[in-house]
C-alpha cells in the first residue's frame, strides 16, 4: 500500500530488511521479504515483486499478486546471477573492486525465485527475449485464434504479448488441439491457465475446479454432476488471463474497447467493494473490482457484480411530480421548501436510506435539526459470508449513523415528499415525487462497514429531470435553514468533514482512489 | 571376460529363491538391519559424539553410492540436504514408479526379493530419524504391490516393522501406495503430490526442494528402489568394501536393463564402469550381439530420455595415462557403463536402460514412438512441454505417414529447443526433447532424405493427371 490515502489506522508494520539487487543495471533496495496474499505471514521477496517495485515489466500469465504461485506459464523466465564466491566463501571481486557475478546456466521464473543481495536480474537479453517468443509461440499452436469473435478480445494478455513477442506468421502446420470453447461450468461462468482453480480455491475457499486429460489435452471443468456455482465465480473471469473463462452476463454484449471506465464502489452491501464501472452511452454493462487492500483486495462477490441491471431500467423515474403531474425543479423545490417552512417543530419526519452518500445523509440531517424532525433510515439485511459480503445490505450504514439521520422512531404521516430512482408502492403515494440518481449516476461517498469513507464518480447521465439527491437537498437546506452549503460536491465533503466529528480532518481529495478509515 | 556380478540380485534367480521372509532370512535376511540397529554412538575427537543414524549417514556418503533412478545424485548428499532442525516429521518414500521406456530393473527387486528393498528401506530410515514411509509403486504393477503388501506384513509379525523394532526403542511403519498409471509421477514431486491424492503436477523448486519441504510440507527423502537396497549392502558390507566395487565415483553394481534388437535381452548386473555398452551389447554373458546380418545403427544409453548414441561414433574422454591427464578418443561401443563417462559422452546412464537399434530400424519411426510416449504422458502443467511434446509428437507422426517435408528436420530441433534447459518446471522438458534433439543431429540425413522422397512423391502425384480417389475427394472437401 505505497498511496498515502490507504493508510489504516494501525501501528506501522515492522520495518522489513532491504537488500539491494541490481535489476536491467538499474540498482534498486527492495524489502527481503514481503507478506504473503493469504496468510499475511512475511515470505521471501521474489523477483518478480522486485522488477514491480522497479517498474520493469515482466510479462506474465498465470502469476496474480493475490494468488499463490504456480510457477507454470513459464511466461516470466528471466536471467540472472548471483554473486560468485570463492573457496574460501569470500565474494571473488572484478579487477575494479566491483563483485564478480556468476551467472546461472539455466534461467528462473521470477514469479517463484527468491531475491537474494547482490543479485542481478537480466529481463531484456536475447535469451530472455526468445525464451517468452517460444513460451507465447507454444501458446498460440492449439489457439483457435478467433480473436474477432472472442469475448475476450480487447483485455486479453496473449493478444497484449503477442504485440511485443509474437510472429506474424506460424510455422505450425500440424492440426490443431480442438477444445470446447463454450463449456456450460455453472450458472454464470462458461469454458486454461490455473490462476481460476487457484482463486476458487485459496481465496474463495471452494475447490470446486480442477483439470481433467493430460498434457495438450488438460480442460478445467468442474466435478462431474457438480456446477461451478459459488458466490465469486466472476472472479475468476476478471483474473483469466485469456478468454478461457468468460461471464455469461456480459460476454457478447459490448466490445470492451467501447467501454468507459468509472471508479467507483459497490452499493450492495455494507463491504463497499471499489469497483471499476463499465458503460457506454449511459448504459451500464458491468462492474469489475478494482484493488483496494484494505477493503476488497481485488475481488468482489457475483451478487454485487450483477446487480446493477436496475440501473438500466426503462421505468426508471425521470420527471418532477406534483400530484401526478410533471412540474419542474424550480417549482417543486420553491414549493417544498414553503411547505416545510410552515411546518411545526416536530411535525415533519425524514426517512432517509443507507444507500444515500454521506453528503445527502448530512444534509437531510440539517433539515431534520431545523424542523425538529424524527429521522431514521431503513435497514437492509441479508446473509454474509467469510469473504466479502456483509450481512448489512446497506452500502452506507455507518454513514447514516455518523451523519445523525439514523435512530429515530417514525410516526405517521400526512403529507409526503418523495425522493426515488425507480417506481415503487410508495412512489405512488408521493405528493411530491422527486427523481433521483443511482450512485452511477453521481458523485458522491459512502461510509463502509469498517468505517472507510470512499468516493465513487459519475459514469452515466442522469435520467430526464433527474438530478443527484445532494443537489436538490442542498438547495431545500438553504431554503428552509438560510444556510449556504456548497454547490459542488468536493465543496459540501468539506463541509460535512468540518461539522461532523467522525469525519473531522477528511478533505475530497484527500480521500484518493481507495478511501480512508475514519474510527467508528 | 566380463560377467556379471550380482550383489543386489545374487539370490533372485537362484532356484527355490521364494520371495517370503523365511526364503530371505535363510539367505541371510535383516541381518545387516540387526547390523544397523546395534551400533553404538562412536566418540568423536572433539569430544561429540556421532549417534548409529549419523555415522550411516556418514557411510553411505563415503560409499559414493549414486542415485539408481535416472539422475545419479550422490545419494549421502541428499541425505544431508534434509532439514532436520524443522521439528516436523521427516519422511521417506520408495520411489517404485518405473516407468522409463527400456526399463525393467526395479520390478525384478520387486517381484523376486521384497523384502531386500523393505530392509534397505528400514535402515535408511533409521539413519535418517524416518518414522513412516512409503513406497509409491506404479499402477501396472499390481502383482508388485500384493507381493509389497504381503512382504510389510511379514515383516511386521517378525517385528522388523512397527513399535520398538527388535527391542531397539525404533518405530517405523511403511505403507504402499499404488499410482495409477502415469509417467510424471516418477518425478520426485509430482510422485508426492500423487501420493497426497492430487494431480501427479511437479512442484516449483525454489520452493519446494522435497528435502525441504517435501510430503505434507515435511522434510522427505524419495529414493529408488535399486539405490535403497543399496544402502543394505553398505550396511552389511561396509562403506570401503562397498566402494571397491565398481569405479571410483561410480561404486557398486547396477542393474542394466538391455532390450530392443539384440539376441539376448535382459537386466544383467554388473560392477558399474567394469563393462563397456559394447560388452554389453555383444558379449555372450550379456546380450550376445545383434541379430544375424543385422548392423547396429543407434544405441540409447540410458532410457528412451536419454541423448542416442550413433553407431561408430567416437567421444574425446579425459583419462589418465601414465598418471597424467590426457584426452583419448574412444568409440561409443568401448564407453565403460557407467555414470560419469556417459555424461562426457553427451548422454547418460539415467535409468540404466540400454535400447539397441539396428539397421532395420526406421530412425524417423522409432522417434515418433518415443515422443508419442512423451505427448501422452507430458502432465500438462507449464507451457513449453504440454504444447512442445504434443507438437513434436504430431509432426513426427505427419513424417512417419508419408506427410513429411525436407524442412522438417530444422522444424523439430527448432520446437525442442523451446522446451529444455530450465524452461519447464521438471526434468520432463529434457526428457520429452533430448530424444529429438539427438535423433535429428545425429541422423539428419535420414530425416532430410524422408521428408525430400515424400514431397517429391507428393509432388508427381499432383501433376498427374487428377483421377481423384473417394478418400482424397473426402478429403480435399474437409479441407475447405
Amino acid at each position: 500500500m505505497a498511496d498515502a490515502t490507504t493508510t489504516e489506522n494501525k501501528p506501522a508494520a515492522p520495518a522489513v530488511e532491504k537488500i539491494t539487487v541490481s535489476i536491467d543495471g538499474q540498482v534498486v533496495a527492495v524489502p527481503k521479504t514481503t507478506a504473503d496474499p493469504l496468510t499475511g505471514k512475511q515470505i521471501p521477496t521474489t523477483m518478480i515483486q522486485a522488477c514491480a517495485l522497479a517498474k520493469v515489466d515482466v510479462p506474465h500469465y498465470c502469476y496474480h499478486p493475490k494468488l499463490p504461485v504456480a510457477g507454470n506459464c513459464r511466461m516470466c523466465l528471466v536471467e540472472f546471477g548471483t554473486p560468485a564466491m570463492g573457496p574460501d566463501r569470500k565474494p571473488v571481486m572484478n579487477p575494479d573492486g566491483t563483485p564478480k557475478i556468476a551467472k546461472s546456466p539455466r534461467p528462473a521464473i521470477a514469479c517463484a525465485t527468491p531475491i537474494s543481495p547482490g543479485m542481478e536480474i537480466y529481463t531484456a537479453t536475447p535469451a530472455v527475449k526468445q525464451m517468452r517468443e517460444g513460451v507465447l509461440e507454444f501458446l498460440l499452436i492449439n489457439h483457435p485464434l478467433d480473436c474477432p469473435i472472442c469475448d475476450q478480445a480487447g483485455e486479453c494478455k496473449l493478444q497484449e504479448y503477442s504485440v511485443d513477442y509474437g510472429k506474424s506468421e506460424s510455422r505450425f502446420v500440424e492440426p490443431k488441439v480442438h477444445k470446447p470453447k463454450r463449456v456450460d461450468l455453472g450458472p454464470r461462468i462458461v469454458l486454461d491457465d490455473e490462476r481460476c482453480i487457484r482463486f476458487t480455491k485459496d481465496v474463495a475457499g471452494d475447490d470446486a475446479l480442477g483439470i481433467v486429460n493430460r498434457g495438450s489435452y488438460n480442460t478445467i471443468t468442474a466435478f462431474p454432476g457438480k456446477q461451478f456455482d459459488n458466490n465469486y465465480t466472476l472472479n475468476t473471469v476478471d483474473i483469466c488471463p485469456v478468454g478461457a473463462l468468460t461471464s455469461k452476463d456480459f460476454r457478447f454484449k459490448m466490445r470492451v474497447w467501447f467501454l468507459k471506465e468509472t471508479k467507483s464502489v459497490c452499493t450492495s452491501c455494507a463491504t463497499g467493494c471499489n469497483t471499476i464501472v463499465g458503460s457506454r452511452e449511459d448504459v451500464m454493462y458491468r462492474y469489475e473490482p478494482r484493488e483496494n487492500d484494505a477493503v476488497n483486495s481485488t475481488w468482489m462477490c457475483d451478487y454485487g457484480r450483477l446487480n446493477y441491471k436496475w440501473i438500466n431500467r426503462p421505468d426508471r423515474l425521470a420527471e418532477v411530480q406534483k400530484n401526478k403531474a410533471k412540474t419542474a425543479w424550480p417549482t417543486a423545490v420553491k414549493e417544498i421548501s414553503e411547505l416545510l417552512n410552515k411546518a411545526q417543530q416536530g411535525s415533519v419526519a425524514i426517512i432517509a436510506s443507507a444507500r444515500q452518500t454521506n453528503e445527502e445523509l448530512f444534509l437531510l440531517k440539517k433539515l431534520a435539526t431545523k424542523l425538529g424532525a424524527v429521522s431514521d433510515s431503513i435497514p437492509r439485511t441479508g446473509e454474509s459470508d467469510k469473504l466479502l459480503l456483509s450481512a448489512d445490505r446497506n452500502p452506507n450504514s455507518n454513514g447514516s449513523r455518523l451523519t445523525g439521520i439514523s435512530g429515530g422512531k417514525m410516526g405517521e404521516q400526512i403529507s409526503m415528499i418523495v425522493s426515488d430512482i425507480v417506481p415503487s408502492e410508495t412512489t405512488k403515494l408521493a405528493h411530491y415525487l422527486l427523481p433521483g440518481c443511482a450512485h452511477v449516476e453521481k458523485r458522491g461517498t459512502f461510509t463502509n462497514g469498517k468505517g472507510r469513507v470512499q468516493k465513487f464518480m459519475k459514469a452515466l447521465e442522469p435520467r430526464g429531470d433527474a438530478r443527484p439527491e445532494w443537489e436538490f437537498l442542498h438547495e431545500l437546506v438553504f431554503h428552509v435553514t438560510g444556510q449556504d452549503g456548497y454547490a459542488t460536491i468536493e465543496g459540501l465533503f468539506n463541509l460535512m468533514a468540518k461539522e461532523v466529528p467522525a469525519f473531522n480532518g477528511l478533505t475530497w481529495a484527500g480521500l484518493g482512489d481507495t478511501g480512508v478509515t475514519v474510527p467508528i | 571376460m566380463p560377467s556379471e556380478f550380482r550383489l543386489i540380485l545374487k539370490h533372485a534367480d537362484q532356484p527355490g529363491y521364494t520371495p517370503d521372509i523365511e526364503c530371505y532370512l535363510r539367505n541371510g535376511g535383516y541381518e545387516a538391519l540387526k547390523k544397523a540397529l546395534a551400533i553404538q554412538p562412536k566418540d568423536l575427537p572433539d569430544g561429540k559424539k556421532m549417534s548409529a543414524p549419523e555415522q550411516i549417514r556418514d557411510d553411505v556418503k563415503t560409499s559414493g553410492l549414486r542415485g539408481r533412478g535416472g539422475a545419479g545424485f550422490s545419494c549421502g548428499l541428499k541425505w544431508s540436504f534434509v532439514d532436520r532442525r524443522s521439528g516436523k516429521p521427516i519422511y521417506l518414500i520408495c520411489n517404485a514408479d518405473e516407468s522409463e521406456p527400456g526399463t525393467f530393473k526395479d520390478r525384478q527387486i520387486i517381484h523376486k526379493d521384497p523384502h531386500q528393498l523393505i530392509e534397505g528401506m528400514i535402515i535408511s530410515c533409521f539413519a535418517n530419524d524416518v518414522h513412516l514411509a512409503y513406497i509409491y509403486i506404479r499402477g501396472e504393477m499390481p502383482d508388485g504391490a500384493k507381493l509389497l503388501n504381503k512382504a510389510l506384513k511379514e515383516a511386521r509379525a517378525k517385528n522388523f516393522l512397527g513399535k520398538n523394532i527388535l527391542g531397539s526403542g525404533y518405530d517405523l511403519e511403511i505403507h504402499v501406495h499404488r499410482g495409477a498409471g502415469a509417467y510424471i509421477c516418477g518425478e520426485e514431486t509430482g510422485l508426492i503430490e500423487s501420493l497426497e491424492g492430487k494431480r501427479a503436477y511437479p512442484r516449483i523448486k525454489p520452493p519446494f526442494f522435497p528435502a525441504v519441504l517435501g510430503l505434507y510440507m515435511c522434510p522427505t527423502i524419495v529414493n529408488n528402489v535399486e539405490t535403497l537396497c543399496n544402502v543394505k549392502h553398505v550396511v552389511a558390507m561396509g562403506p570401503a568394501e562397498f566402494a571397491k566395487l565398481g569405479t571410483p565415483n561410480n561404486t557398486g553394481t547396477r542393474i542394466v536393463s538391455l532390450s530392443g534388437r539384440v539376441k539376448k535381452p535382459g537386466y544383467f548386473e554388473i560392477e558399474v564402469g567394469k563393462v563397456t555398452i559394447g560388452q554389453l551389447i555383444n558379449d555372450p554373458n550379456f546380450g550376445g550381439g545383434l541379430r544375424d546380418g543385422r548392423k547396429l545403427k543407434a544405441v540409447i544409453p540410458g532410457g528412451s530420455s536419454a541423448k542416442v548414441f550413433k553407431a561408430g561414433e567416437k567421444f574425446k574422454l579425459k583419462r589418465k595415462v601414465d598418471g597424467k591427464d590426457t584426452e583419448v578418443e574412444v568409440d561409443m561401443l568401448d564407453l565403460p557403463y557407467d555414470f560419469d563417462s556417459l555424461i562426457a559422452a553427451g548422454s547418460m546412464s539415467g535409468s540404466s536402460a540400454i535400447i539397441v537399434m539396428d539397421d532395420s530400424v526406421d530412425i524417423v519411426e522409432a522417434l515418433a514412438n518415443i515422443s508419442e510416449f512423451y505427448a501422452h504422458e507430458s502432465c500438462g502443467q507449464c507451457t513449453p512441454c504440454r504444447e512442445g511434446s504434443l507438437w513434436m509428437s504430431k509432426a513426427l507422426h505427419r513424417m512417419a505417414h508419408g506427410e513429411g517435408r525436407a524442412t522438417d528436420a530444422d522444424y523439430l530441433v527448432k520446437i525442442a529447443d523451446n522446451i529444455p534447459g530450465g524452461r519447464t518446471i521438471c526434468a520432463f522438458g529434457e526428457a520429452c526433447s533430448w530424444p529429438v534433439q539427438s535423433f535429428v543431429a545425429k541422423f539428419k540425413d535420414e530425416f532430410v532424405a524422408k521428408g525430400k522422397a515424400d514431397e517429391e512423391r507428393r509432388a508427381k502425384q499432383a501433376a498427374a493427371p487428377k483421377s481423384a480417389t473417394p478418400a482424397e475427394r473426402s478429403e480435399m472437401a474437409s479441407a475447405h
